[in-house]
């Protein structure tokens, strides 16, 4: 069957008018998560489960009644998001073997409009990191090491070199997520953004990776980090399919108090053909140090774009982008020692065998089930929240955090619509490079473009642009207003039309017959 | 997610308290690791509590009487939203405790009062009050065997002019009795620790029931810090009143502060002085009234029922309805005797069918509660006071012919020996005669 393995839209068109089952693309998508399972991208796959949606939303193909436009779409779900039945590890000893009594609020509404869920995908442990390499069941790989166009670029150091040794990562935390739409074995995935962990592997993996605004998406069932950043995320191969996605997601939740009350009405993205009213703003603080020359180039390349097509490209200033990675580190550390304190091993997932009291069993249950990645972080973050360190670290960084928030607001005042920065500080880096620093160092360097957007609560979306010299995608990130993600992603479908980021040729060792079709058609869209 | 049922209880509690609502409040987290915590935090309001400065009246009654009452005040210094943890409980022979989560996260109201009182008996008197005032409200049932009032006294010791010693905190008391016994006895134990010379520490003790006394709960090394932190999860809480109530928000979800006052119930204080007026009882009449669960409501349907002054039948209701049921250890819903048939029977009385001893026998009858009316028992028991004045007069001459001396005592000017006369006539008619009419009756025979 030929299958479309791109547009979502496509599928869909496809699925209504029986030119392609729900099964058969359900079974097509686990074909090739088997075929890829190299890649590490999935923790658990839930074949069964997924068939039996399948068939489900199969019958009401027929009957001409399908829920709606993601009804029998394969998507995939960041491990971290409670999904009732099927295991939820969050990549971590701690909650190995948990299962869910229920399904976070998200998962819900896609099943509820008939998504498949073919399994969760793997992160950094507990979604702490910036690669996908610190969970417990290893590191994803990105999908783009295995293509030809970073073969054909790449050179090998030594004869004996191959590229088992010379895999990229996927960027993190959601790079299980980012993997598996790359790669195809998925139509669009979850994933969560607490300080770009959506757009940054979305950035490496060369797909469409949107962080909402906080408040619009309910957090309910997802498995907190920082409560006052985190937000579900969405992957998909193209930015339809993320407005797509995102209109059956956003609304309020009861169950969720921090969700806004107002009515969200779902809408249909425009094909925006003339910008000449468009102000687009470039934040100067955003030339990081440390970013790569060709990301310079892209970055330059998008802005002389806009000023072509018309649009009104101005520099602005966000003066104190410098303190927000310390900022966050404060606040994010003090809310996740603030999270992780309930996993004490009573209730559910691991429990340590010592039990010469309950002070000890807490003691060896964290430490067998934390990696210390999270072990670091919840004890910086308890020191920031002593009584003597409080006023001078977790008062101070909110009060930052506020002026950062501010700084967003007085350049959207000036009459600037979006922001066009760089996602990532270069391309993705071969594994054996990324783990010579520890976790700390890199998520620092790496979140410095994209968590000012969750001290802010803005929306932002990272859009694929080109491929790097090593034949690497290289993403540019979008910021918008506060709920005005219609425009935001209006003007990122505007720019993905303009630069026809190019699909990746995935060459896989094959067995089986229907994965390389599916790459096939892959490449008609 | 926040419970709009525990907002607007504590807004009613606050309001009763005379306290002033926070229309802004904030909520924490306290943080720390206790197996009956789950979450290894606490969501409390640490640091803007939804209601501050408030006020609680209550009533001891001086030397034991209840004749003489005084009015206290007690301030409230805020009451604050939490959540409840589990349970745990203790197996000591198998070295375990067992946690049952089913409260954990429940919503709770903590009533914080500074440090007013001056004995047991006070703090037993305002928590009394308390209790009262939040059943009346629909608060909480607060009743404290249940758990659903739980009180721990911070005690502690000085010499008048001093500032205020070291306190402790007691916990584990588990009713109000209990709570003078508590109070009184580390107000005890302080005393005598600061005469041997010795000092007071800060620390948590727990009450012993069986033992009555306090005893110290060592297992909290050194300060905790808590590490609180604002619970990111729940927006501050926005109450309104009418002037700043938006014209455009969704009734559902605001809590309107004006609304719920408007919507108070009487207050026991405000109860009180309505029973006395309306009925013309004493106050101590109204406290024992208000105390009993049911007995207001028993009392106004008796009065209702019989044209006995309430005056005399709050005599019937407190003395003997109120023993029966205490010695039996009814609750006034227990009670076989219903109003209905206590009013008969105060009718029966209030039409001289009867006499007053009678109608204890009576009453004691319907006790049994075997279904029978007052009349019935009446009949069945010849208890009917003699209305024939003839019958009367013969029963009167005879005990008067019978009684010569007496006669000749009472006609000399001893009017007391006419009482045993009259205690004569009782006997002969079986206590069914009227003593007054008795009386006269013999009054007018011997001035004959």
């Amino acid at each position: 069957a030929a299958v479309k393995g791109g547009l979502r839209f496509q599928v869909s068109a496809a699925l209504k008018e029986g030119h392609v089952t729900p099964t058969e693309l359900c079974q097509s998508c686990l074909s090739l998560i088997k075929s890829t399972k190299f890649l590490n991208a999935y923790i658990t796959v839930a074949e069964e489960t997924a068939l039996k949606q399948a068939e489900e939303s199969e019958k009401r193909y027929r009957r001409g009644q399908p829920l709606g436009v993601l009804d029998g779409i394969p998507i995939a779900v960041k491990d971290n998001f409670n999904t009732a039945g099927i295991e939820t590890t969050c990549a971590s000893n701690m909650l190995k073997g948990y299962i869910p009594p229920y399904n976070a609020t998200v998962v819900q509404k896609l099943l509820d409009q008939g998504a498949v869920l073919l399994g969760k995908t793997n992160l950094d442990e507990f979604a702490m990191g910036s690669g996908s390499t610190d969970g417990v069941f290893g590191p994803v790989r990105n999908p783009w090491s295995y293509s030809r166009q970073y073969k054909e670029k790449s050179v090998p150091k030594s004869p004996s070199e191959d590229e088992e040794s010379n895999w990229v990562i996927t960027g993190g935390s959601s790079g299980g997520s980012a993997a598996a739409v790359s790669s195809f074995t998925c139509f669009a995935a979850l994933g969560s953004d607490t300080g770009g962990s959506t757009r940054n592997p979305a950035a490496h993996c060369g797909v469409v990776g949107l962080k909402p605004t906080y408040g619009l998406i309910s957090r309910h069932g997802l498995i907190p980090l920082v409560n006052s950043m985190d937000v579900p995320g969405i992957l998909t191969r193209c930015v339809d399919d993320a407005a797509a996605v995102l209109g059956s997601l956003a609304g309020h939740d009861p169950k969720d108090s921090t969700t806004i009350q107002d009515n969200f009405k779902p809408f249909e993205l425009p094909n925006l053909t003339d910008v000449s009213k468009l102000s687009i703003g470039i934040p100067k603080e955003y030339c990081a140090p440390g970013l790569s020359s060709e990301i310079l180039a892209f970055w330059s390349k998008a802005t002389d774009l806009f000023k072509s097509a018309g649009a009104k490209v101005i520099e602005v200033s966000l003066p104190h982008t410098r303190y927000s990675i310390v900022c966050y580190h404060v606040l994010c550390t003090a809310e996740v020692a603030s999270n992780m304190a309930r996993f004490d091993g009573l209730e559910y997932g691991h429990r340590s065998d010592v039990n010469k009291s309950t002070e000890s069993m807490y003691a060896a249950t964290r430490r067998e089930g934390f990696n210390d990645v999270v072990r670091g972080r919840i004890l910086s973050g308890n020191y920031f929240l002593l009584k003597q360190n409080y006023e001078k670290y977790f008062i101070k960084a909110q009060k930052v955090r506020r002026l950062i928030a501010n700084d967003f607001v007085k350049v959207f005042g000036s009459g600037v619509d979006i922001l066009l920065t760089p996602t990532t500080l270069s391309d993705a880096v071969p594994y054996m490079e990324f783990i010579k620093e520890d976790n700390r160092t890199r998520s620092a360097q790496d979140d410095i473009l994209t968590q000012a957007a969750n001290m802010a609560g803005l929306p932002a979306i990272n859009v694929p642009t080109g491929l790097s010299e090593r034949g690497l995608p290289v993403g540019l990130q979008f910021i918008g207003q506060s709920f005005q993600e219609k425009q935001l992603l209006t003007v990122a479908k505007w720019f993905e039309k303009q630069v026809k980021f190019p699909m990746i040729q995935l060459e896989v060792k094959r067995h089986d017959h229907s994965a390389f079709q599916h790459q096939k058609s892959a490449s008609f869209s | 997610v926040l419970n709009r049922r525990c907002v607007e209880a504590a807004v009613m509690t606050g309001l009763a308290l005379n306290c002033s609502i926070n229309k802004k409040s904030l909520f924490d987290r306290k943080h720390y690791f206790y197996a009956d915590l789950p979450a290894g935090y606490q969501i409390t309001q640490q640091r803007v509590p939804i209601a501050v400065n408030g006020s609680l009246s209550y009533s001891l009654c001086i030397d034991n009487k209840m004749s003489q009452m005084v009015t206290k005040t007690v301030r409230i210094k805020q009451i604050q939203l939490e959540q409840d943890s589990g349970k745990s409980l203790h197996d000591d022979t198998r070295s375990q405790t067992l946690v049952d989560l089913n409260r954990a996260g429940v919503g709770l109201m903590e009533v914080v009062m500074e440090p007013d009182m001056c004995c047991g008996e006070e703090a037993a008197a305002a928590v009394r009050e308390l209790q009262l005032i939040l059943q009346t409200l629909g608060s909480s049932q607060a009743v404290m065997a249940e758990g659903q009032l739980r009180v721990d006294a911070n005690v502690s010791v000085h010499h008048p002019g001093e500032p205020y010693g070291v306190r402790t905190e007691v916990k584990n008391i588990n009713s109000i009795r209990f709570l003078a016994k508590a109070v009184d006895y580390e107000i005890q134990r302080q005393i005598e620790e600061l005469e041997k010379g010795g000092t007071i520490l800060n620390e948590t003790r727990a009450f012993d029931s069986k033992l009555g006394c306090t005893v110290s709960m060592r297992d909290k090394e050194g300060k905790q810090d808590y590490r609180f932190m604002p619970e990111p999860n729940l927006p501050p809480l926005i109450l309104y009143d009418t002037k700043s109530l938006p014209a455009n928000l969704n009734h559902q979800q605001v809590v309107n502060i004006d609304w719920i006052h408007e919507r108070l119930p009487d207050l026991p204080s405000v109860k009180r002085a309505k029973l006395v007026e309306q009925y013309g009882i004493l106050p101590e009449h109204s406290f024992t009234l208000l105390n009993e669960d049911g007995l207001t409501e028993f009392f106004e349907n008796v009065v209702k029922e019989t044209q006995m002054k309430p005056k005399k039948v709050i005599g019937w209701i407190l003395n003997d309805l109120l023993s029966y049921l205490k010695q039996h250890s009814l609750t006034v819903k227990e009670s076989p005797v219903s109003s209905f048939l206590l009013a008969d029977l105060l009718n029966l009385l209030e039409k001289k069918e009867i006499s007053s001893t009678a109608a204890k026998q009576v009453l004691a009858e319907l006790w049994k509660g075997e279904g029978k009316t007052p009349l019935e028992i009446v009949k069945e028991k010849k208890l009917e006071l003699i209305q024939d004045q003839n019958e009367l007069e013969q029963i009167c001459q005879a005990v008067i012919d019978g009684q010569e001396n007496e006669v000749m005592a009472i006609k000399a000017g001893n009017r007391k020996v006419l009482n045993k006369l009259i205690g004569l006539v009782q006997r002969e008619t079986q206590g069914r005669s009227n003593p007054v009419l008795v009386k006269q009756l013999l009054e007018k025979k011997l001035s004959e």
